[in-house]
């Protein structure tokens, strides 16, 4: 039966993570981007929050069940408050959930209490390749069996946190097929770039380049399960995350358009304008409904899950640069001004294109 | 709890009405869009009948006061969307009550709905329609010269004025025993305030049906001009209550704006059934071709027209979830006036972009009359003009974005 309206339990959750989004994040992501650094405290506080430990099942240390849904609606909140916190704070789920979805019996049992029990620590995941046709399904790092061990050969980059990180799932294609490896710190062979990478956003971030030259892994370490839940869940969490961005800049740019004076009336008084927001608001609640209709999909193992993912992060894309594009228009000379958050929206609401493997929900 | 599975009534009800589409519509869709003006008698006896049968007088969306869930907007919004999906000129033609009844049912009296509701019961096809459109306005109703005046002695109001665009006028006063919804002034200097519905019925004398349009799209659908001269009608034909027919308020002009808030998101409902007609098509023209389209790729990889047609799927998908939530909100007795707007924005401009890049994709099959294509982006158009164009509809959500009143956002 349709229906469009979130449980008690998530509005709670929605209403928990939106307050710590505009009283936290959204104050310190200006000064975090600037200074290049997230404050930990905060990342810790945005953790405490528990998004991850209610994904995991009480057996392994969690008190949940995974909901996709409700992972969504939590990425959207984080990321109306700052999207490299929501990615700071999130940066552990792309260990624990690859291995939640993915991973045997004991690689759980191993790895998922060590992740939430204690405090916010760096585990991380690699997926992303330096390539312009980047594939998640068709990557470049390769993985062949050798013996009782894998051998892993490529390059990844935009890997958050990969300098300090305790351990990482390394995405490598064997056999034709993406999966998973679980690669601690100091694996041989393992270089990670000690120079932060450098984006156009997310300066808040410390970024690696990773190399792998023929890093052995034992066979213990493969995740035996299929890849396409691990994709679509980061899809729909990006796609969430975009919505997110999106309202902040609609918000911000809408409540400035009210007070600006032009001509005589307020700018948001122009048609040129009041469409703009017109469109604006249609077009993030088309895609934050597109991406329900996933997060639904993939909750209740429909079969078209991956596809509706892919087409909500798709949308999204779009829907990101619009939405952010417009806010700094909206704004004028000021918006490009980085007193004012909307270019740094922007910057952020193009990374949409390349952030897929940045969180998982 | 958020859930997106169709109620399984309503899933029920649209396999039905895709049967009809499939059978009783698609086969004769080129025929009506070439005798513009005949009449898919075929079709409306056949809808009648069937809703008949079903023990409904039409497929308006009023339940009474059942206690559970209501479905009635969701279950027409689908209905809409697969008859449409028919044919979107001659699913404007189905018996039963469309916009006229709407006002009926948002404005009128308990009297009132059963007097003018009754009709969709009867034995033949009866049709209604709403007379706002004039000459000299169109979107901005609160110019309408149509006047009311109280005849008081008789008791009866006198109209005069002339409709233009009437949809499916001819057939509400000409071939059945229908009415239309007449709106007019009874204070010429009010505005809106002056604003009321009323109800006209068919052989009323005064009221004439003058002209037949001739349109680009939709042709199985009549659209014409009533004239109204001396047309004299009882009292009781004024929609509302009378503390609302006497004081000079703009209650009358909201219940205008209440039934739109039920019908956008329905003649939304009308443009994502064509959009997923071409996009239906479409795809499967191209795959006969051996063109197909692969999904999960990152759009580095993708073909032209793969990138054009997955951006028609998240279009045609993420409108139809505006158009839900619409009618769900509709449904649970939540205001949704933004919402209904956003869906009628939305949808206009899905169906629009849809239709015109599937012709251009197909090249010369798609500008071909051999295909439906080019007549489906025909009768698209009509999406983004009736029932308040896109640009009045982005005023309508940016209102209420932006806590605009109108004077404050013209
Ligand atoms: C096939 C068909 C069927 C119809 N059926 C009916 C019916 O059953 N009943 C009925 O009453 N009417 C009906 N109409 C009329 C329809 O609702 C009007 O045509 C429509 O509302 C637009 O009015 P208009 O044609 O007078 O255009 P205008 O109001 O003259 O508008 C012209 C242009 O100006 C734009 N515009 C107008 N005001 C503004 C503004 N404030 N800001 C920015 N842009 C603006 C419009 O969007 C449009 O692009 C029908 C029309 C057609 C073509």
């Amino acid at each position: 039966m349709y229906s469009f309206e979130p449980s008690d339990e998530q509005k709670l959750l929605i209403e928990t993570a939106r307050r710590f989004a505009t009283d936290e994040l959204r104050k310190a992501a200006h000064e975090a981007e600037e200074k290049k650094e997230f404050p930990l405290p905060l990342i810790n506080k945005g953790w405490e929050l528990g998004i991850l430990h209610a994904s995991i099942p009480e057996a392994y240390g969690g008190f949940g069940e995974r909901s996709a849904l409700t992972g969504a609606l939590a990425a959207e909140e984080f990321a109306y408050g700052d999207l490299a916190g929501a990615f700071a704070i999130g940066t552990p789920s792309l260990f624990a959930l690859p291995i939640l979805l993915a991973g045997s019996e004991e690689q759980k049992k191993q790895h998922l209490p060590a992740v939430i029990a204690a405090e916010w620590k760096p585990y991380t995941a690699a997926l992303v390749e330096p390539a312009f046709d980047f594939d998640p399904n068709d990557l470049k790092t390769t993985a062949k069996a050798e013996g009782s061990d894998y051998i892993l050969t490529g390059e990844k980059t935009l890997v958050p946190f990969a300098a300090q990180a305790e351990m990482m799932i390394v995405f490598a294609k064997l056999e034709n097929e993406t999966k998973g490896f679980i690669v601690p710190k100091g694996a041989a062979g393992l270089q990670v770039q000690e120079e932060r990478e450098k984006w156009m956003g997310l300066n808040a971030l410390p970024f690696h380049r990773v190399k792998l030259d023929g890093v052995k892994v034992p066979a213990s370490n493969l995740l035996p399960g299929d890849f396409a839940p691990v994709l679509d869940a980061s899809r729909l969490a990006v796609a969430a995350m975009a919505v997110g961005v999106a309202k902040a800049a609609f918000e911000y740019s809408r409540d400035y358009a009210k007070e600006r004076d032009v001509f005589g009336v307020k700018v948001a008084q122009k048609q040129a304008i009041a469409f703009m927001f017109a469109e604006m608001a249609t077009e993030i609640e088309a895609i934050r409904l597109l991406a329900w209709e996933a997060a639904w999909a993939i909750d209740n193992k429909k079969e078209d899950a991956s596809q509706k993912a892919y087409l909500a992060l798709t949308g999204a894309i779009d829907m990101a640069m619009m939405v952010t594009d417009r806010a700094v228009q909206i704004l004028g000379g000021h918006g490009y001004i980085r007193d004012h958050p909307v270019e740094l929206w922007m910057r952020n609401g193009r990374g949409f294109a390349t952030f897929t493997g940045l969180a998982m929900v | 709890m958020i859930d997106f599975e169709i109620p399984e009534k309503i899933a029920g009800i649209r396999n039905v009405v895709e049967t009809v589409a499939v059978n009783m519509m698609r086969p004769v869709s080129r025929y009506f869009d070439e005798h513009e003006h005949e009449i898919p008698w075929d079709y409306i006896n056949f809808m009648h009948t069937a809703t008949r049968a079903m023990g409904g007088s039409s497929m308006a969306a009023s339940e009474g006061k059942k206690e559970g869930p209501r479905f009635g907007f969701q279950r027409l919004a689908v209905m809409v969307e697969m008859l449409s999906w028919g044919d979107a000129g001659i699913y404007l033609d189905t018996p039963g009550g469309m916009l006229g009844s709407a006002a009926v049912s948002a404005t009128g009296t308990p009297e009132q709905k059963e007097r003018f509701l009754a009709r969709f019961r009867g034995e033949k096809p009866t049709f209604d329609a709403m007379c706002m459109t004039e000459p000299h306005c169109g979107s901005d109703t609160a110019s309408i010269r149509t006047t009311a005046v109280l005849d008081k002695e008789k008791n009866e109001w006198v109209l005069n004025g002339e409709k233009i665009f009437v949809t499916a006028g001819h057939k509400a006063l000409l071939d059945s025993e229908g009415f239309i919804v007449v709106w007019a002034t009874i204070d010429p200097s009010a505005g809106r305030a002056g604003m009321r519905p009323f109800v006209v019925e068919a052989g009323t004398p005064g009221c004439q049906v003058t002209n037949m349009e001739y349109k680009m799209g939709i042709r199985a659908s009549d659209t014409v001009t009533v004239v109204l001269q001396d047309c004299r009608i009882p009292f009781e034909n004024i929609l509302g209550s009378p503390e609302v027919i006497t004081e000079k308020s703009s209650t009358s002009f909201k219940g205008a704006m209440a039934t739109f808030d039920a019908t956008r998101p329905i003649v939304a409902a009308q443009a994502i059934g064509l959009a997923r007609a071409t996009l239906e098509l479409l795809k499967e023209m191209l795959a006969e071709r051996g063109v197909t389209i692969r999904y999960g790729l990152p759009r580095q990889k993708l073909t032209s027209i793969e990138k054009d047609v997955i951006d028609m799927e998240i279009m045609l998908r993420s409108a139809w979830w505006l158009v839900l939530k619409a009618v769900w909100m509709m449904d649970n007795g939540k205001p949704n006036a933004l919402e209904s707007s956003m869906a009628k924005v939305r949808a206009g401009d899905v169906v629009n972009r849809i239709t015109q890049k599937a012709v251009e994709i197909m090249g010369p099959l798609g500008y071909s009359r051999e295909y439906l294509l080019e007549k489906w982006f025909r009768d698209a158009k009509i999406s983004d003009i009736y029932e308040g164009t896109g640009q009045i509809n982005r005023l309508v959500v940016a209102r209420q974005l932006l806590g605009y009143r109108s004077s404050e956002l013209r």
